[in-house]
Protein backbone atom coordinates (compact mmCIF):
# COMPACT_ATOMS: atom_id res chain seq x y z
CA UNK A 1 0.00 0.00 0.00
CA UNK A 2 3.02 2.43 1.07
CA UNK A 3 4.77 1.38 -2.17
CA UNK A 4 1.70 2.00 -4.07
CA UNK A 5 1.07 5.50 -2.45
CA UNK A 6 4.82 6.20 -3.44
CA UNK A 7 4.42 5.04 -6.83
CA UNK A 8 1.49 7.72 -7.01
CA UNK A 9 3.23 10.65 -5.52
CA UNK A 10 6.15 9.83 -7.93
CA UNK A 11 4.22 9.47 -10.89
CA UNK A 12 2.39 13.38 -9.86
CA UNK A 13 5.50 14.79 -8.93
CA UNK A 14 6.94 13.70 -12.34
CA UNK A 15 5.84 16.72 -14.81
CA UNK A 16 7.12 19.32 -12.08
CA UNK A 17 4.82 22.22 -11.18
CA UNK A 18 1.36 21.13 -11.36
CA UNK A 19 0.58 22.75 -14.63
CA UNK A 20 -2.90 21.32 -14.89
CA UNK A 21 -5.93 21.92 -12.45
CA UNK A 22 -9.21 19.83 -12.91
CA UNK A 23 -12.65 21.58 -11.90
CA UNK A 24 -15.60 18.88 -10.86
CA UNK A 25 -18.77 19.04 -10.87
CA UNK A 26 -21.39 16.35 -10.71
CA UNK A 27 -25.32 16.64 -11.78
CA UNK A 28 -26.37 15.68 -8.64
CA UNK A 29 -24.58 14.18 -5.32
CA UNK A 30 -27.67 12.17 -3.68
CA UNK A 31 -29.14 9.19 -5.94
CA UNK A 32 -32.78 8.71 -3.52
CA UNK A 33 -33.81 5.39 -4.07
CA UNK A 34 -37.76 5.38 -4.21
CA UNK A 35 -39.80 2.62 -5.48
CA UNK A 36 -40.05 3.29 -9.17
CA UNK A 37 -36.33 3.23 -9.50
CA UNK A 38 -34.73 1.29 -11.92
CA UNK A 39 -30.89 2.71 -12.11
CA UNK A 40 -29.85 6.92 -12.41
CA UNK A 41 -28.19 8.84 -14.69
CA UNK A 42 -25.35 11.55 -13.45
CA UNK A 43 -23.35 13.70 -15.48
CA UNK A 44 -20.04 14.74 -14.31
CA UNK A 45 -18.94 17.66 -16.13
CA UNK A 46 -14.89 19.12 -15.75
CA UNK A 47 -12.96 21.48 -16.66
CA UNK A 48 -9.35 21.55 -17.40
CA UNK A 49 -7.51 25.00 -15.74
CA UNK A 50 -3.92 25.61 -17.07
CA UNK A 51 -1.78 28.26 -15.39
CA UNK A 52 -0.52 31.14 -18.28
CA UNK A 53 2.98 29.42 -17.66
CA UNK A 54 2.10 25.66 -18.75
CA UNK A 55 3.32 25.83 -22.66
CA UNK A 56 1.04 24.62 -25.02
CA UNK A 57 0.68 20.56 -25.09
CA UNK A 58 0.87 19.15 -28.92
CA UNK A 59 -1.22 16.15 -27.77
CA UNK A 60 -4.60 16.18 -27.04
CA UNK A 61 -5.96 15.63 -22.99
CA UNK A 62 -7.47 12.20 -22.16
CA UNK A 63 -9.53 11.72 -19.07
CA UNK A 64 -10.37 8.59 -17.19
CA UNK A 65 -13.47 8.38 -14.79
CA UNK A 66 -13.02 5.84 -12.05
CA UNK A 67 -16.47 5.24 -10.38
CA UNK A 68 -16.14 3.10 -6.84
CA UNK A 69 -18.95 2.42 -5.01
CA UNK A 70 -18.93 1.09 -1.74
CA UNK A 71 -16.58 -1.69 -0.99
CA UNK A 72 -17.51 -5.47 0.69
CA UNK A 73 -16.63 -8.72 0.88
CA UNK A 74 -17.40 -11.67 -1.49
CA UNK A 75 -16.70 -14.94 -1.51
CA UNK A 76 -16.29 -16.55 -4.93
CA UNK A 77 -17.16 -20.41 -4.94
CA UNK A 78 -16.38 -22.91 -7.49
CA UNK A 79 -18.53 -25.69 -8.42
CA UNK A 80 -17.17 -29.21 -8.37
CA UNK A 81 -18.56 -33.33 -9.65
CA UNK A 82 -18.57 -34.73 -6.26
CA UNK A 83 -19.84 -38.43 -7.07
CA UNK A 84 -22.81 -37.52 -9.73
CA UNK A 85 -23.63 -33.91 -7.72
CA UNK A 86 -22.37 -30.50 -8.79
CA UNK A 87 -21.48 -28.45 -5.51
CA UNK A 88 -19.83 -25.90 -4.33
CA UNK A 89 -16.42 -27.21 -3.26
CA UNK A 90 -13.26 -24.54 -3.74
CA UNK A 91 -14.05 -20.74 -2.95
CA UNK A 92 -11.65 -17.82 -2.46
CA UNK A 93 -12.44 -14.67 -0.41
CA UNK A 94 -11.71 -11.08 -1.67
CA UNK A 95 -12.19 -8.80 0.75
CA UNK A 96 -12.69 -4.59 0.02
CA UNK A 97 -13.75 -5.22 -3.59
CA UNK A 98 -16.05 -1.95 -4.85
CA UNK A 99 -19.58 -3.29 -5.21
CA UNK A 100 -20.01 -1.07 -8.31
CA UNK A 101 -16.85 -0.15 -10.37
CA UNK A 102 -17.36 1.45 -13.11
CA UNK A 103 -14.05 3.14 -15.71
CA UNK A 104 -15.22 5.77 -18.09
CA UNK A 105 -12.78 7.45 -20.65
CA UNK A 106 -12.86 9.47 -23.63
CA UNK A 107 -11.20 6.01 -25.91
CA UNK A 108 -10.16 2.53 -24.61
CA UNK A 109 -7.75 2.48 -21.73
CA UNK A 110 -5.25 0.52 -23.60
CA UNK A 111 -5.35 3.51 -26.00
CA UNK A 112 -4.76 5.88 -22.94
CA UNK A 113 -1.61 4.49 -21.47
CA UNK A 114 0.54 1.21 -20.69
CA UNK A 115 -0.98 -1.56 -18.53
CA UNK A 116 1.64 -0.75 -16.24
CA UNK A 117 0.91 2.88 -15.58
CA UNK A 118 -3.24 1.83 -15.97
CA UNK A 119 -2.16 -0.52 -12.33
CA UNK A 120 -0.07 2.15 -10.99
CA UNK A 121 -3.32 4.68 -11.53
CA UNK A 122 -5.17 2.07 -10.20
CA UNK A 123 -7.58 2.54 -13.65
CA UNK A 124 -9.89 0.19 -14.60
CA UNK A 125 -11.64 -3.08 -13.17
CA UNK A 126 -8.58 -5.21 -13.41
CA UNK A 127 -6.91 -3.10 -11.07
CA UNK A 128 -9.30 -2.15 -8.81
CA UNK A 129 -9.64 -5.97 -8.21
CA UNK A 130 -6.62 -7.00 -6.84
CA UNK A 131 -5.43 -10.47 -6.55
CA UNK A 132 -6.23 -12.15 -3.06
CA UNK A 133 -5.14 -15.35 -2.64
CA UNK A 134 -5.27 -17.57 1.01
CA UNK A 135 -3.25 -16.37 2.99
CA UNK A 136 -1.43 -19.28 4.12
CA UNK A 137 -0.08 -20.46 0.58
CA UNK A 138 2.82 -18.80 -0.99
CA UNK A 139 1.81 -19.56 -4.22
CA UNK A 140 -1.94 -20.09 -5.18
CA UNK A 141 -1.96 -21.48 -8.85
CA UNK A 142 -6.23 -21.40 -8.65
CA UNK A 143 -6.67 -17.62 -7.86
CA UNK A 144 -6.39 -16.65 -11.08
CA UNK A 145 -9.55 -18.12 -12.08
CA UNK A 146 -11.42 -17.47 -9.36
CA UNK A 147 -10.43 -13.20 -9.80
CA UNK A 148 -11.65 -13.86 -13.53
CA UNK A 149 -15.01 -15.69 -12.29
CA UNK A 150 -15.55 -12.57 -9.96
CA UNK A 151 -15.16 -9.85 -12.29
CA UNK A 152 -16.76 -11.57 -15.05
CA UNK A 153 -19.73 -12.32 -13.23
CA UNK A 154 -19.92 -8.63 -12.14
CA UNK A 155 -19.69 -7.47 -15.58
CA UNK A 156 -22.59 -9.71 -16.61
CA UNK A 157 -24.63 -7.93 -13.90
CA UNK A 158 -23.80 -4.53 -14.90
CA UNK A 159 -21.62 -3.78 -11.84
CA UNK A 160 -18.53 -3.92 -13.43
CA UNK A 161 -18.39 -1.13 -16.55
CA UNK A 162 -15.50 -0.42 -18.87
CA UNK A 163 -16.61 2.03 -21.35
CA UNK A 164 -14.31 3.81 -23.80
CA UNK A 165 -16.90 6.42 -24.92
CA UNK A 166 -18.42 8.01 -21.91
CA UNK A 167 -16.59 11.09 -21.83
CA UNK A 168 -16.80 13.54 -24.23
CA UNK A 169 -14.75 16.60 -24.94
CA UNK A 170 -17.01 19.01 -25.10
CA UNK A 171 -14.28 21.73 -26.25
CA UNK A 172 -10.56 21.20 -25.53
CA UNK A 173 -10.69 21.75 -22.30
CA UNK A 174 -13.96 20.83 -20.84
CA UNK A 175 -15.33 17.36 -20.99
CA UNK A 176 -18.74 15.35 -19.84
CA UNK A 177 -18.94 11.81 -17.86
CA UNK A 178 -22.24 9.89 -18.26
CA UNK A 179 -22.80 7.60 -15.20
CA UNK A 180 -24.94 5.15 -15.21
CA UNK A 181 -25.99 3.62 -12.10
CA UNK A 182 -27.96 0.34 -12.55
CA UNK A 183 -30.97 -0.51 -10.54
CA UNK A 184 -29.41 -3.26 -8.41
CA UNK A 185 -26.28 -0.67 -7.43
CA UNK A 186 -25.80 -1.12 -3.90
CA UNK A 187 -26.42 1.75 -1.17
CA UNK A 188 -23.45 4.01 0.08
CA UNK A 189 -20.74 6.25 -0.65
CA UNK A 190 -19.85 6.14 -4.50
CA UNK A 191 -16.13 7.99 -4.85
CA UNK A 192 -15.32 9.59 -8.39
CA UNK A 193 -11.82 9.88 -9.37
CA UNK A 194 -11.13 11.63 -12.10
CA UNK A 195 -7.13 11.44 -14.00
CA UNK A 196 -6.26 13.78 -16.62
CA UNK A 197 -3.66 12.40 -18.70
CA UNK A 198 -1.58 13.33 -21.94
CA UNK A 199 1.04 11.13 -23.94
CA UNK A 200 0.49 8.26 -21.00
CA UNK A 201 1.86 10.20 -18.35
CA UNK A 202 -0.75 11.19 -15.85
CA UNK A 203 -1.05 15.38 -15.13
CA UNK A 204 -3.42 15.26 -12.39
CA UNK A 205 -6.44 14.06 -10.43
CA UNK A 206 -9.02 14.84 -8.45
CA UNK A 207 -11.72 13.22 -7.03
CA UNK A 208 -15.88 14.05 -6.31
CA UNK A 209 -18.26 12.02 -4.34
CA UNK A 210 -21.77 10.96 -4.52
CA UNK A 211 -24.32 9.01 -2.41
CA UNK A 212 -27.22 6.22 -3.22
CA UNK A 213 -29.50 6.39 -0.76
CA UNK A 214 -33.31 4.74 -0.04
CA UNK A 215 -36.39 7.37 -0.82
CA UNK A 216 -38.17 7.83 1.90
CA UNK A 217 -40.43 4.99 2.72
CA UNK A 218 -38.46 2.51 1.33
CA UNK A 219 -35.65 3.92 3.99
CA UNK A 220 -38.34 3.65 7.00
CA UNK A 221 -39.24 0.33 5.72
CA UNK A 222 -36.13 -0.99 5.33
CA UNK A 223 -34.48 0.91 9.10
CA UNK A 224 -37.70 -0.61 10.52
CA UNK A 225 -37.08 -4.21 9.47
CA UNK A 226 -33.67 -3.65 10.64
CA UNK A 227 -33.77 -1.62 13.93
CA UNK A 228 -37.22 -3.07 15.21
CA UNK A 229 -36.90 -6.57 13.74
CA UNK A 230 -39.88 -8.12 16.28
CA UNK A 231 -42.36 -4.70 15.67
CA UNK A 232 -41.57 -5.29 11.90
CA UNK A 233 -42.43 -8.81 11.73
CA UNK A 234 -45.88 -8.32 13.98
CA UNK A 235 -46.81 -5.96 11.42
CA UNK A 236 -46.43 -7.97 9.03
CA UNK A 237 -47.52 -11.10 9.89
CA UNK A 238 -50.96 -8.78 10.82
CA UNK A 239 -51.13 -7.56 7.55
CA UNK A 240 -51.03 -11.16 6.28
CA UNK A 241 -53.70 -12.34 9.09
CA UNK A 242 -55.77 -9.08 8.12
CA UNK A 243 -55.77 -9.51 3.83
CA UNK A 244 -56.96 -13.42 4.64
CA UNK A 245 -59.41 -12.74 6.59
CA UNK A 246 -60.49 -9.89 4.26
CA UNK A 247 -60.66 -12.57 1.43
CA UNK A 248 -63.03 -14.47 3.21
CA UNK A 249 -65.18 -11.75 3.33
CA UNK A 250 -65.07 -11.05 0.45
CA UNK A 251 -65.19 -14.25 -1.32
CA UNK A 252 -68.14 -15.58 0.87
CA UNK A 253 -69.80 -17.90 -0.58
CA UNK A 254 -73.00 -18.67 1.33
CA UNK B 1 -43.92 -1.61 -14.13
CA UNK B 2 -40.93 -1.85 -12.25
CA UNK B 3 -41.40 -1.80 -8.29
CA UNK B 4 -38.23 -1.41 -5.51
CA UNK B 5 -37.97 -3.79 -3.41
CA UNK B 6 -36.44 -1.96 0.16
CA UNK B 7 -35.40 -5.34 1.74
CA UNK B 8 -34.62 -7.29 -1.51
CA UNK B 9 -33.10 -4.65 -2.60
CA UNK B 10 -33.20 -4.55 -6.39
CA UNK B 11 -36.15 -3.95 -9.00
CA UNK B 12 -39.19 -6.21 -9.88
CA UNK B 13 -41.86 -6.10 -12.49
CA UNK B 14 -45.16 -6.02 -10.28
CA UNK B 15 -46.93 -7.47 -12.77
CA UNK B 16 -44.54 -10.48 -12.64
CA UNK B 17 -44.91 -10.65 -9.27
CA UNK B 18 -48.83 -10.36 -9.28
CA UNK B 19 -48.80 -13.19 -11.70
CA UNK B 20 -46.94 -15.57 -10.38
CA UNK B 21 -48.97 -14.75 -6.95
CA UNK B 22 -52.09 -15.55 -8.71
CA UNK B 23 -50.71 -18.69 -10.56
CA UNK B 24 -49.35 -20.43 -7.28
CA UNK B 25 -52.43 -18.99 -5.74
CA UNK B 26 -54.64 -21.32 -8.48
CA UNK B 27 -52.43 -24.06 -8.31
CA UNK B 28 -53.09 -23.67 -3.98
CA UNK B 29 -56.91 -23.22 -4.45
CA UNK B 30 -57.32 -26.11 -6.86
CA UNK B 31 -55.40 -28.33 -4.32
CA UNK B 32 -55.84 -27.08 -1.25
CA UNK B 33 -52.34 -27.02 -0.24
CA UNK B 34 -50.12 -23.82 0.79
CA UNK B 35 -48.21 -23.37 -2.22
CA UNK B 36 -45.21 -22.31 -0.67
CA UNK B 37 -43.00 -25.47 -2.32
CA UNK B 38 -43.84 -23.83 -5.76
CA UNK B 39 -43.63 -20.08 -5.13
CA UNK B 40 -40.42 -20.19 -2.96
CA UNK B 41 -38.21 -21.58 -6.16
CA UNK B 42 -40.49 -19.35 -8.46
CA UNK B 43 -39.12 -16.16 -6.56
CA UNK B 44 -35.53 -17.50 -6.41
CA UNK B 45 -35.57 -18.30 -10.07
CA UNK B 46 -36.23 -14.54 -11.15
CA UNK B 47 -33.59 -13.64 -9.05
CA UNK B 48 -34.83 -12.46 -5.20
CA UNK B 49 -32.30 -13.33 -3.07
CA UNK B 50 -33.03 -17.19 -1.48
CA UNK B 51 -33.04 -16.00 2.60
CA UNK B 52 -35.62 -12.88 1.28
CA UNK B 53 -37.02 -15.40 -0.41
CA UNK B 54 -38.03 -18.21 2.29
CA UNK B 55 -38.63 -15.10 5.05
CA UNK B 56 -41.30 -13.40 2.88
CA UNK B 57 -42.76 -16.61 1.92
CA UNK B 58 -43.68 -17.41 5.32
CA UNK B 59 -45.90 -13.85 5.35
CA UNK B 60 -47.70 -15.21 2.33
CA UNK B 61 -48.26 -18.86 3.31
CA UNK B 62 -50.18 -16.99 6.81
CA UNK B 63 -52.17 -14.90 4.84
CA UNK B 64 -53.40 -18.32 2.26
CA UNK B 65 -53.87 -20.10 5.56
CA UNK B 66 -56.02 -17.79 7.21
CA UNK B 67 -58.23 -17.34 4.34
CA UNK B 68 -58.57 -21.29 4.80
CA UNK B 69 -58.70 -21.65 8.34
CA UNK B 70 -61.72 -19.33 8.84
CA UNK B 71 -63.56 -21.08 6.11
CA UNK B 72 -62.98 -24.65 8.11
CA UNK B 73 -64.27 -22.54 11.06
CA UNK B 74 -66.81 -21.50 9.89
CA UNK B 75 -67.99 -25.21 9.20
CA UNK B 76 -66.38 -26.52 12.64
CA UNK B 77 -63.69 -28.84 10.68
CA UNK B 78 -60.75 -28.21 12.43
CA UNK B 79 -59.66 -30.49 15.86
CA UNK B 80 -58.47 -27.76 18.69
CA UNK B 81 -56.75 -29.96 20.50
CA UNK B 82 -55.45 -31.75 18.18
CA UNK B 83 -54.40 -28.15 16.50
CA UNK B 84 -53.02 -27.15 20.05
CA UNK B 85 -50.86 -29.96 20.24
CA UNK B 86 -49.21 -29.46 16.78
CA UNK B 87 -48.96 -25.94 16.84
CA UNK B 88 -46.57 -26.45 20.17
CA UNK B 89 -44.82 -28.83 18.51
CA UNK B 90 -44.76 -26.55 15.17
CA UNK B 91 -43.38 -23.80 17.33
CA UNK B 92 -40.59 -25.49 18.43
CA UNK B 93 -39.74 -26.58 14.89
CA UNK B 94 -39.78 -23.18 13.56
CA UNK B 95 -37.90 -21.69 16.40
CA UNK B 96 -34.85 -24.62 15.56
CA UNK B 97 -35.45 -23.78 11.83
CA UNK B 98 -34.97 -20.32 11.88
CA UNK B 99 -31.71 -20.77 13.89
CA UNK B 100 -30.39 -23.55 11.66
CA UNK B 101 -31.55 -20.75 7.94
CA UNK B 102 -29.02 -17.96 10.33
CA UNK B 103 -26.15 -20.57 10.74
CA UNK B 104 -26.21 -22.07 6.93
CA UNK B 105 -26.71 -18.34 5.63
CA UNK B 106 -23.82 -16.49 7.71
CA UNK B 107 -21.19 -20.07 6.83
CA UNK B 108 -22.68 -19.57 2.78
CA UNK B 109 -24.05 -22.69 2.75
CA UNK B 110 -28.02 -22.06 2.72
CA UNK B 111 -28.93 -22.37 -1.04
CA UNK B 112 -26.84 -25.39 -1.16
CA UNK B 113 -28.70 -26.56 1.57
CA UNK B 114 -32.20 -25.21 0.37
CA UNK B 115 -31.36 -26.99 -2.70
CA UNK B 116 -30.61 -30.50 -1.73
CA UNK B 117 -34.03 -29.91 0.51
CA UNK B 118 -35.88 -29.76 -2.33
CA UNK B 119 -34.45 -32.56 -4.18
CA UNK B 120 -34.67 -35.03 -0.87
CA UNK B 121 -38.28 -33.86 0.60
CA UNK B 122 -40.08 -32.85 -2.62
CA UNK B 123 -38.49 -35.97 -4.75
CA UNK B 124 -39.71 -38.46 -1.95
CA UNK B 125 -42.82 -36.96 -1.21
CA UNK B 126 -43.92 -36.72 -5.01
CA UNK B 127 -42.33 -40.23 -5.97
CA UNK B 128 -44.97 -41.71 -3.33
CA UNK B 129 -47.88 -39.70 -4.22
CA UNK B 130 -47.00 -40.77 -7.53
CA UNK B 131 -46.65 -44.62 -6.78
CA UNK B 132 -50.03 -44.25 -4.15
CA UNK B 133 -52.19 -42.50 -7.00
CA UNK B 134 -51.45 -44.16 -9.78
CA UNK B 135 -52.19 -47.90 -7.75
CA UNK B 136 -55.50 -46.01 -6.93
CA UNK B 137 -56.55 -44.94 -10.16
CA UNK B 138 -55.47 -48.36 -11.13
CA UNK B 139 -57.56 -50.19 -8.70
CA UNK B 140 -60.39 -47.81 -9.52
CA UNK B 141 -60.48 -49.19 -12.99
CA UNK B 142 -60.48 -52.61 -11.88
CA UNK B 143 -62.87 -51.97 -9.71
CA UNK B 144 -61.26 -53.14 -6.84
CA UNK B 145 -61.86 -51.33 -2.94
CA UNK B 146 -59.20 -50.80 -1.08
CA UNK B 147 -58.17 -52.79 2.19
CA UNK B 148 -59.62 -52.00 5.09
CA UNK B 149 -57.43 -52.01 8.50
CA UNK B 150 -58.19 -55.20 10.54
CA UNK B 151 -58.89 -55.29 13.73
CA UNK B 152 -55.85 -55.89 16.62
CA UNK B 153 -53.35 -54.68 13.71
CA UNK B 154 -51.15 -52.32 14.99
CA UNK B 155 -48.63 -50.38 13.99
CA UNK B 156 -44.82 -49.90 16.61
CA UNK B 157 -45.68 -45.93 17.09
CA UNK B 158 -49.18 -46.96 18.39
CA UNK B 159 -47.66 -48.58 21.02
CA UNK B 160 -46.11 -45.41 22.45
CA UNK B 161 -46.78 -43.93 25.99
CA UNK B 162 -48.30 -40.35 26.58
CA UNK B 163 -51.37 -41.43 24.76
CA UNK B 164 -53.89 -38.71 24.14
CA UNK B 165 -57.74 -38.83 23.14
CA UNK B 166 -58.62 -36.55 20.53
CA UNK B 167 -62.16 -36.33 20.97
CA UNK B 168 -63.37 -34.44 17.92
CA UNK B 169 -60.95 -36.70 15.66
CA UNK B 170 -61.95 -39.54 17.50
CA UNK B 171 -58.29 -40.78 17.72
CA UNK B 172 -56.59 -41.88 20.85
CA UNK B 173 -52.41 -41.48 19.91
CA UNK B 174 -49.39 -40.64 21.53
CA UNK B 175 -48.10 -37.36 21.73
CA UNK B 176 -44.30 -38.68 20.52
CA UNK B 177 -44.70 -39.52 16.90
CA UNK B 178 -47.24 -36.18 16.69
CA UNK B 179 -44.50 -33.76 18.16
CA UNK B 180 -42.01 -35.41 15.86
CA UNK B 181 -44.00 -34.84 12.94
CA UNK B 182 -45.08 -30.68 14.18
CA UNK B 183 -41.88 -30.24 15.09
CA UNK B 184 -40.43 -31.66 11.63
CA UNK B 185 -43.23 -29.37 9.92
CA UNK B 186 -42.08 -26.28 11.22
CA UNK B 187 -38.58 -27.13 10.87
CA UNK B 188 -38.85 -27.58 7.26
CA UNK B 189 -41.22 -24.31 6.53
CA UNK B 190 -38.95 -22.20 8.21
CA UNK B 191 -35.99 -23.50 6.50
CA UNK B 192 -37.56 -24.23 2.86
CA UNK B 193 -40.48 -21.00 3.44
CA UNK B 194 -42.85 -24.09 2.35
CA UNK B 195 -46.30 -24.55 5.14
CA UNK B 196 -45.60 -28.28 4.75
CA UNK B 197 -49.71 -28.95 4.28
CA UNK B 198 -48.84 -31.57 1.66
CA UNK B 199 -46.68 -33.46 3.88
CA UNK B 200 -48.96 -32.80 7.08
CA UNK B 201 -52.16 -33.63 5.44
CA UNK B 202 -51.01 -37.49 4.37
CA UNK B 203 -49.26 -38.16 8.01
CA UNK B 204 -52.18 -37.28 9.22
CA UNK B 205 -54.53 -39.41 7.36
CA UNK B 206 -52.21 -42.31 7.13
CA UNK B 207 -50.06 -42.46 10.13
CA UNK B 208 -52.41 -41.32 12.63
CA UNK B 209 -56.11 -41.57 10.91
CA UNK B 210 -57.70 -38.41 11.36
CA UNK B 211 -60.84 -38.39 9.63
CA UNK B 212 -60.95 -36.46 6.37
CA UNK B 213 -63.50 -34.48 7.93
CA UNK B 214 -61.01 -32.33 10.11
CA UNK B 215 -57.62 -32.71 8.55
CA UNK B 216 -57.18 -30.00 5.73
CA UNK B 217 -58.68 -27.21 8.91
CA UNK B 218 -56.35 -29.16 12.01
CA UNK B 219 -53.24 -28.83 9.62
CA UNK B 220 -53.89 -25.40 8.32
CA UNK B 221 -54.38 -24.00 11.69
CA UNK B 222 -51.16 -25.64 12.70
CA UNK B 223 -49.44 -23.97 9.23
CA UNK B 224 -51.07 -20.66 10.03
CA UNK B 225 -49.74 -20.86 13.57
CA UNK B 226 -45.94 -21.76 12.73
CA UNK B 227 -45.93 -19.22 9.40
CA UNK B 228 -46.87 -16.34 11.65
CA UNK B 229 -44.34 -17.16 14.30
CA UNK B 230 -41.57 -17.57 11.27
CA UNK B 231 -42.51 -14.97 9.86
CA UNK B 232 -41.92 -12.53 12.93
CA UNK B 233 -38.80 -14.53 14.07
CA UNK B 234 -37.61 -14.48 10.46
CA UNK B 235 -37.88 -10.55 10.72
CA UNK B 236 -36.76 -10.49 13.93
CA UNK B 237 -32.78 -12.13 13.69
CA UNK B 238 -32.48 -12.42 9.79
CA UNK B 239 -34.32 -9.05 8.61
CA UNK B 240 -35.35 -10.48 5.62
CA UNK B 241 -38.87 -10.16 5.86
CA UNK B 242 -39.78 -7.93 1.96
CA UNK B 243 -43.19 -6.29 3.19
CA UNK B 244 -43.91 -4.90 -0.32
CA UNK B 245 -42.76 -8.34 -1.85
CA UNK B 246 -45.19 -9.97 0.73
CA UNK B 247 -48.17 -7.39 -0.12
CA UNK B 248 -47.57 -8.20 -3.68
CA UNK B 249 -47.95 -11.85 -3.06
CA UNK B 250 -50.67 -12.09 -1.08
CA UNK B 251 -52.52 -9.70 -3.55
CA UNK B 252 -51.77 -11.88 -6.36
CA UNK B 253 -52.10 -15.05 -4.34
CA UNK B 254 -55.85 -14.36 -2.70
CA UNK B 255 -57.40 -14.28 -6.34
CA UNK B 256 -55.92 -17.02 -8.22
CA UNK B 257 -57.07 -19.67 -4.93
CA UNK B 258 -60.37 -18.42 -5.28
CA UNK B 259 -60.45 -19.54 -8.67
CA UNK B 260 -58.58 -22.62 -8.18
CA UNK B 261 -61.13 -23.43 -5.54
CA UNK B 262 -63.67 -23.50 -8.69
CA UNK B 263 -61.44 -25.53 -10.90
CA UNK B 264 -60.57 -28.26 -8.34
CA UNK B 265 -63.66 -29.29 -7.67
CA UNK B 266 -64.29 -30.51 -11.27
CA UNK B 267 -61.05 -32.87 -10.58
CA UNK B 268 -61.90 -36.83 -9.68
CA UNK B 269 -59.90 -37.83 -6.46
CA UNK B 270 -57.29 -40.13 -7.85
CA UNK B 271 -56.28 -37.65 -11.05
CA UNK B 272 -56.68 -35.20 -8.65
CA UNK B 273 -53.51 -36.83 -6.41
CA UNK B 274 -51.85 -37.90 -9.34
CA UNK B 275 -51.93 -34.52 -10.92
CA UNK B 276 -50.27 -33.06 -7.51
CA UNK B 277 -47.94 -35.22 -6.95
CA UNK B 278 -46.44 -34.70 -10.81
CA UNK B 279 -46.01 -30.91 -9.70
CA UNK B 280 -44.39 -31.80 -6.53
CA UNK B 281 -42.33 -34.06 -8.41
CA UNK B 282 -41.24 -31.62 -11.24
CA UNK B 283 -40.53 -29.19 -8.53
CA UNK B 284 -37.96 -31.80 -7.04
CA UNK B 285 -36.63 -32.46 -10.78
CA UNK B 286 -36.15 -28.58 -11.39
CA UNK B 287 -33.89 -28.56 -8.45
CA UNK B 288 -31.93 -31.69 -9.53
CA UNK B 289 -31.15 -30.82 -12.43
CA UNK B 290 -29.59 -27.46 -10.76
CA UNK B 291 -27.09 -30.11 -9.14
CA UNK B 292 -26.51 -32.70 -11.65
CA UNK B 293 -26.23 -31.27 -14.86
CA UNK B 294 -22.87 -29.77 -15.59
CA UNK B 295 -23.40 -25.72 -15.04
CA UNK B 296 -22.82 -23.27 -17.56
CA UNK B 297 -20.46 -21.15 -15.05
CA UNK B 298 -18.85 -23.15 -12.41
CA UNK B 299 -18.54 -20.24 -10.29
CA UNK B 300 -20.71 -17.85 -8.36
CA UNK B 301 -20.40 -14.77 -6.20
CA UNK B 302 -21.46 -14.04 -2.80
CA UNK B 303 -21.62 -10.78 -1.07
CA UNK B 304 -20.65 -11.55 2.81
CA UNK B 305 -20.06 -8.19 4.12
CA UNK B 306 -22.94 -5.71 2.69
CA UNK B 307 -20.98 -2.83 1.76
CA UNK B 308 -21.89 0.29 4.12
Amino acid sequence: MIARLLLLVLAFAAPAARAEQLLLSLSAERISITSNFTGADLALFGAIERDGATVARASTYDVVVNVRGPRGSVVVREKSAIGPFWLNADQRRYIAIPAFIATLSNRPLPQIAGDLMLQKLTLGVDALVPPQGRRTDIFDPDEPNFRQALMRLRRAEGLFVENGQAVTFLSQNAFRAAIRIPGTAPLGRYDVDVTLLADGVPLTRDSIAFTVIKGGVEQRLATASRERGVLYGLATALMALSLGWLATVIFRRD
Amino acid sequence: MQFYLPIAELPIDVLMILGMGAAVGFISGMFGVGGGFLMTPLLIFVGIPPAVAVATQAAQIAASSTTGVMNYWRKRALDLKLGAVMVAGGVVGTFLGVLFFNNMRRIGYLETVISLSYVALLGSVGASMLVESARAIHASRKGVRPARRRAGQHAWYEGLPFKIRFHRSGIYVSVIPLTVLSVFIGFAGAVLGIGGGFILVPALIYIFRVPAAVVVGTSLLQILCTMVFATVMHAATNHSVDVVLALLLIIGGVFGAQFGARAGMKIRGEHFRLLLAILIFGVAMRFALDILVTPAERYSVTLTETPR
